[in-house]
């Protein structure tokens, strides 16, 4: 075999590119929703190029715990002055994970709110409720080896905004999600189940299935709950799956 | 008659940023500190191998009118044209630890600019290891009123045979579209900057990749 290759083994194989599975345009809303006004400037009229994955797309970054501030995952804790923050204390936690059900691991978590009162600490945010001197409104976490996350905060009060005359916006908590590539980079929103303003708000309606609203709405977790202390709430995040952890442990070579 | 299922999950629904994206992601510009590290629109530490550049421009809406409250982040090869990730095992090209590759910001309150200070990245092979793809910074770009994160790519001005040969640009049918995504490069204060506007609609409508 002295300067040949014997490519007829490795034509047997199943490539296993390592690439993320398509994404879904049907599962999210559209660039150019009506009811949210916003949209209408700001979505890109053309159609969107696409690419089949190279390098670019299934890498991204990666972070590590050292990162990370112990009070980052603990927003009751983290901009706590001389008491804790006023609100409802809850807990949110749930898995990460891929199309294939799969936890992603040890991937960056971000996520930010309004406090108790529905006011965001930030320079642009003049609702009239009260800032929480004790409340900062941001944390971040990094998932476990099986994609768990978990974090402590106070539950966050609805606004108005101006869409309509006064839209209000039901309670929600906004996520970042990073996963394993930079194909795989996610933004969206959690929102707690029983919430009257949910069906109202014109965010969540511009998603285009009743399965892909509710998937949003995270769940009341009686036995998650700290007794007499802490309620909690379930939500799992499904980031694009790939092609590469189906075959990952089957295949040589790849 | 089907007997068996498929159980694939499907992806969770994007919500857009947010008016207020900048607490969570960048909370100095949102008026405090929180965190005692803070990721930045910084990428080189001062052993990073590579020519220093800025890459900077502004995001702007049908009206013409700046992004103000943009969040931008981007995602680079170093100087040799490696991924600092695992999958990337281009073995031929040495390793940079010092650079992540990564960065965020936002638009200025005011002018709506966009500031990043990083290296001219390095040409990376091709989708599967075929032909080489330009050097380039993969974009991502979320905002309110973004419904679902934007992703583009900046090429170099200067890399015109490079660009000319680029799998993905090539893939452009209107060749007019092409010069949406090359940043210009300008010399200014003894720095090398590329400015790199992105339009959301319009005639000069940014090229938007489907990753």
């Amino acid at each position: 075999m002295d300067g040949q290759k014997d490519f007829r083994i490795r034509d047997r194989q199943i490539p296993a590119q390592p690439e993320f599975v398509a994404r879904d345009r049907s599962v999210h809303p559209p660039a150019y929703t009506p009811e949210y006004k916003t949209t209408y400037l700001r979505s890109p009229q053309r159609a969107l190029l696409s690419l089949q994955n190279s390098l670019s797309e299934i890498t991204g970054p990666l972070f590590g715990h050292g990162e990370l501030g112990p009070l980052d995952n603990d927003l009751i804790l983290n901009y706590a002055k001389d008491q804790e923050p006023v609100g409802p204390r809850i807990i949110v936690h749930g898995h990460v994970l891929d199309g294939d059900g799969k936890g992603v691991p040890h991937t960056l978590v971000e996520f930010w709110q309004a406090n108790a009162g529905g006011r965001y600490r930030h320079k642009n945010d003049s609702y009239v409720a009260a800032i929480d001197p004790n409340f900062g409104g941001c944390g971040r976490t990094i998932t476990d080896e099986n994609g768990y996350y978990y974090f402590r905060t106070i539950r966050p009060g609805p606004y108005p905004w101006r869409n309509f005359a006064s839209s209000w916006r039901p309670a929600h908590i906004h996520f970042s999600l990073f996963g394993s590539g930079f194909a795989q980079r996610l933004i969206t929103q959690l929102y707690f189940e029983g919430d009257p303003l949910i069906p109202l708000d014109p965010m969540i309606r511009g998603i285009p299935s009743e399965r892909g609203r509710e998937s949003l709405v995270a769940l009341l977790d009686m036995n998650a709950q700290v007794q007499l202390d802490t309620l909690a709430y379930r939500w799992n995040i499904v980031l694009r799956g790939s092609r590469q952890t189906l075959f990952e442990n089957k295949l040589q070579g790849n | 008659m089907k007997t068996q299922h498929l159980h694939y999950l499907p992806e969770t629904p994007s919500q857009t940023a947010g008016p207020y994206v900048h607490i969570g992601l960048i909370p100095h510009q949102a008026g405090f500190d929180i965190f005692e590290k803070n990721f930045s629109n910084s990428v080189v530490s001062d052993g990073t191998k590579g020519e220093r550049i800025r890459v900077e421009g502004r995001v702007i809406d049908g009206a013409g009118t700046p992004v103000r409250d943009v969040l931008v982040e981007i995602w680079q090869a170093n100087a040799a044209g490696r991924y600092n990730h695992p999958l990337d095992r281009q073995e031929d090209k040495a390793a940079d630890p010092t650079f992540r590759g990564w960065g965020r910001t936002g638009g200025d309150f005011q002018t709506g600019i966009y500031t990043f200070e990083t290296i001219k990245p390095g040409a990376v092979a091709g989708r599967a290891g075929r032909g080489v793809m330009a050097p380039h910074i993969n974009f991502w770009i979320v905002a309110r009123g973004i419904n679902i994160g934007l992703n583009t790519r900046m090429y170099f001005s200067d890399e015109t045979d490079a660009n000319a040969r680029d799998p993905v640009l090539r893939m452009i049918e209107h060749e007019d579209r092409r010069s949406t995504l090359i940043g210009q490069r300008s010399a200014r204060d003894g720095a090398t900057v590329y400015t790199f506007d992105i339009y959301l609609q319009g005639e000069r409508e940014t090229v938007f990749f489907d990753v």
